[in-house]
């Protein structure tokens, strides 16, 4: 129903044009999304939403892959909505929930510094206590969607400790505060990145999701969780490559037969859908584990690693079949290909994941 | 042999033997050092392209041989008598060696210069009216060329005739002394710049393909001519589609043999494919990373300390290493006269393999920073890593798929018999 919907609503000719537009979104699609209660798949009946698992969110990604689909549906869902379920109280919940569930509240997620690192020594921005309040102070780098969003979860230092992991904070921060401002980021697909800038931005005690000075275990979880989603969208782009390739060989025809007819076309598609099958399994495992509640880190971080691995492979391969036509911006092939690569930078790469594996198989 | 008698390089490298090297001395001696002459020469490259930089004449810039078009450049490589560096003096060229050239280009690429203006005429254009072209042709052509004055794009490639280009369509119909041309050409370089066509196009429609094509240069400001910029996956529009709608042209036009273009021309691709470009094309992407990485520090140190970043450019300069020496091997092939059909097909093959990993690694390194685009506030080395890695997907698919060279290396170099 999603590919479908996808299909008939999110052409390329409009992803070409939400390239171009500033928002990067369409509201008017965005409410129809709402409708269909994309936004609410995962959030409780009470909050509005439709009560629905992780694993379900995946099969969701993986259509907004094929499609290409840019907007702050991935920052909203898993970056806004899944952390406030999991750690908020009840007051946020009752709070923000509802509006992610009808489409009315855009979230997102600041956690990237200059330093462009996901683990906890890479989070320098400062959150210091002034009264009822925290003033949050320096620049956030790489934030999905910042520009639209309506609230941001920022994670903050508030506390040092001989621990990294300790001291770190998230807050939830309304993007109209003062002393915030957005300088966007030129990137080479969809996605719609934000320099933002916090200068003094006063954020009171009730917004501190979870506790105070112990929010890296929050932030944790939405990297495993962000890490697997990117995975589900980069197995939709690799798929819809794949299908448009193997689609490309059996009409293309030089030297009087089709060209899927050489055998090195057949072993190069063979080796794509041999890389994107292993893909898929690899992140379904972990999706699965992460909605059991199973410790996941190993497998979030094998099935991340693979995607990379696989898309290295898999777009090149799709280019080489469709040959010159496919390195064209007027041919779909181009979106499979920056998409991807987007979401295989986003929330870890292969290198950041394999040094994760060294350490699970204890080589530490 | 005898006990005591050193082995010669023939021993051990028969005659032909793709493994014989030398480019410094002569004949029989295995030797990978330039003369004092040749090096004299790149240093006198050297200089001037630094010059020129220093003057803000040009920035480095990768993919600048077929993107970095500057008539102005062009003129001033014209004025050093760098275009045409190997043909005949009394065309006005310099009368000088292929390895000479190679050494010319070397430093062009190095140094991303802007000299896609000349490239493909100096390239393979100059060569193919030589070996081909009448003397009236080789009078007229070949000095406005060396005079940089000449930009010829390359008509080869159409909508159905790709890797199969025999299978070309675009017409050239006789009509008295003249020819009409209709049809349509694409991924023209040097299309959007060009003010001559090297055309292929059909000449007898019931001859069997390969022999009713015929090969054509003519000027592009003639009625009846279309230029459209085709953009490609990097934004950039260093190639055209043209169309040809009843396009008169003079029979004196032709080249070489009427129905003969398609053997003709075959000896043209291995130019095509033969040159450092195909390594050296990112050249300026491979310096800004490895100095990206001795600037830019992370936990307290350079990256170029990092294990894992060291090993990624390690195997980087490998491949360059093996790459430049593969591509050098053609320069000597064609030092000897042979055409270099095998040697160029393996080169280019692991050539365009090696940009590709280079801007795959250039990637890795940089991490998220690697997505943004050279426009953007934050992004490193210009932004040039995005745009190789996405310009790098046309690579393995110009003048040549891989995988039709590698057919070339398997039947024609290792006999490998054809289905």
């Amino acid at each position: 129903m999603a590919r479908d919907f996808l299909m008939d609503k999110y052409p390329k000719a409009l992803v070409r044009e939400m390239e171009a537009d500033e928002n990067g979104y369409s509201p008017e699609l965005w409410r129809e999304m709402a409708e269909l209660g994309w936004m609410g798949l995962v959030l409780p009946e009470e909050y509005g939403g439709s009560g629905m698992s992780f694993l379900d969110l995946t099969v969701l990604l993986e259509e907004t892959g094929r499609a290409c689909l840019s907007g702050p549906l991935f920052s909203t869902v898993v970056l806004g909505a899944l952390p406030i379920l999991a750690a908020g109280s009840d007051d946020q919940k009752q709070q923000y929930l509802p509006g992610i569930a009808s489409g009315q509240t855009i979230f997102t997620f600041a956690l990237t510094e200059a330093s462009a690192g996901y683990d906890a020594g890479s989070v320098a921005v400062k959150a210091i206590a002034d009264g009822d309040d925290y003033l949050i102070n320096g620049v956030k780098l790489f934030v999905p969607d910042a520009h639209v969003a309506d609230y941001l979860l920022c994670v903050a230092r508030t506390g040092e400790s001989t621990q990294i992991e300790n001291g770190i904070t998230v807050f939830i921060v309304d993007a109209k505060s003062q002393g915030l401002s957005y300088t966007p980021l030129k990137t080479m697909s969809g996605d719609k990145l934000s320099e933002v800038t916090f200068n003094q931005v006063r954020v009171p005690v009730a917004n501190i999701l979870g506790e105070p000075d112990k929010g890296w275990e929050i932030v944790r979880k939405i990297i495993e969780q962000a890490a697997v989603a990117k995975c589900c969208f980069a197995i939709g782009a690799m798929q819809q490559a794949l299908d448009i390739t193997v689609e490309y060989a059996k009409e293309r025809k030089q030297y009087d037969r089709p060209i899927g007819s050489f055998q090195i076309i057949q072993h190069y598609c063979a080796d794509m859908a041999i890389d994107i099958d292993g893909s898929r399994f690899t992140t379904y495992q972990a999706a699965w584990r992460l909605n059991e509640g199973l410790p996941s880190t190993k497998e979030v971080a094998i099935a991340k690693a693979w995607m990379s691995e696989a898309l290295g492979r898999v777009t090149p391969l799709a280019h080489q079949i469709h040959g010159a036509i496919g390195s064209t911006i007027d041919h779909d092939l181009q979106f499979y290909t920056r998409y991807g690569k987007a979401a295989e930078l986003s929330f870890g790469d292969g290198d950041y994941y394999r040094e994760i594996i060294a350490r699970e198989m204890g080589l530490s | 042999m005898p006990g005591n008698q050193r082995p010669s390089q023939s021993d051990i490298f028969p005659e032909g033997s793709p493994a014989k090297m030398s480019w410094g001395k002569g004949e029989g001696s295995m030797d990978f050092e330039f003369s004092q002459e040749q090096e004299k020469f790149r240093r006198d490259v050297k200089d001037f392209l630094e010059g020129e930089m220093k003057q803000g004449t040009f920035k480095p810039s990768c993919d600048a041989w077929i993107q970095g078009f500057s008539p102005e450049f062009t003129k001033k490589v014209a004025q050093r008598g760098w275009i045409g560096l190997t043909w005949p003096e009394e065309y006005g060229g310099q009368g000088r060696s292929h390895m000479d050239r190679l050494i010319l280009t070397e430093e062009m690429l190095r140094y991303g210069a802007p000299a896609a203006c000349h490239w493909f005429a100096d390239r393979q254009i100059g060569s193919a009216v030589l070996r081909y072209g009448t003397e009236e042709q080789k009078r007229d052509m070949l000095p406005k060329i060396i005079a940089g004055e000449a930009y010829v794009g390359l008509g080869l490639s159409e909508p159905e005739a790709g890797s199969d280009l025999a299978s070309l369509q675009t017409k050239a119909t006789e009509d008295g002394d003249d020819y009409i041309i209709d049809g349509q050409k694409m991924w023209t370089s040097c299309g959007v710049f060009m003010n001559y066509i090297y055309l292929l196009a059909r000449t007898d429609s019931e001859a069997a393909k390969h022999r009713g094509i015929s090969e054509f240069i003519f000027e592009t400001d003639l009625p009846g001519i279309t230029i459209t910029p085709t953009i490609d996956i990097t934004g950039s529009t260093a190639w055209a589609e043209v169309f040809f709608d009843g396009v008169r042209i003079f029979g004196n036009q032709l080249i070489g043999e009427k129905n003969r273009g398609f053997y003709q021309v075959v000896n043209q691709l291995d130019y095509e494919r033969a040159g450092l470009e195909r390594l050296m094309g990112n050249y300026p992407l491979f310096e800004a990373i490895v100095q990206f990485t001795k600037e830019t520090h992370r936990n307290g140190k350079p990256l170029a300390q990092e294990p894992l970043i060291r090993q990624k450019l390690a195997r980087l300069q490998t491949e360059f290493e093996v790459g430049r020496l593969l591509t050098y091997r053609v320069v000597l092939v064609m030092e000897e006269g042979r055409a270099p059909n095998v040697e160029a097909a393996m080169a280019k093959t692991y050539s365009t393999a090696f940009e590709q990993h280079l801007a795959s690694i250039s990637m890795e390194i940089l991490g998220l920073y690697g997505q943004l685009l050279g426009e953007s506030k934050w992004a490193p080395i210009l932004g040039m890593a995005p745009h190789s890695y996405l310009g790098a997907t046309g690579y393995s698919l110009q003048a040549g798929t891989s995988e039709v060279l590698r057919n070339i290396v398997a039947l024609r170099g290792l006999g490998l018999p054809a289905s």
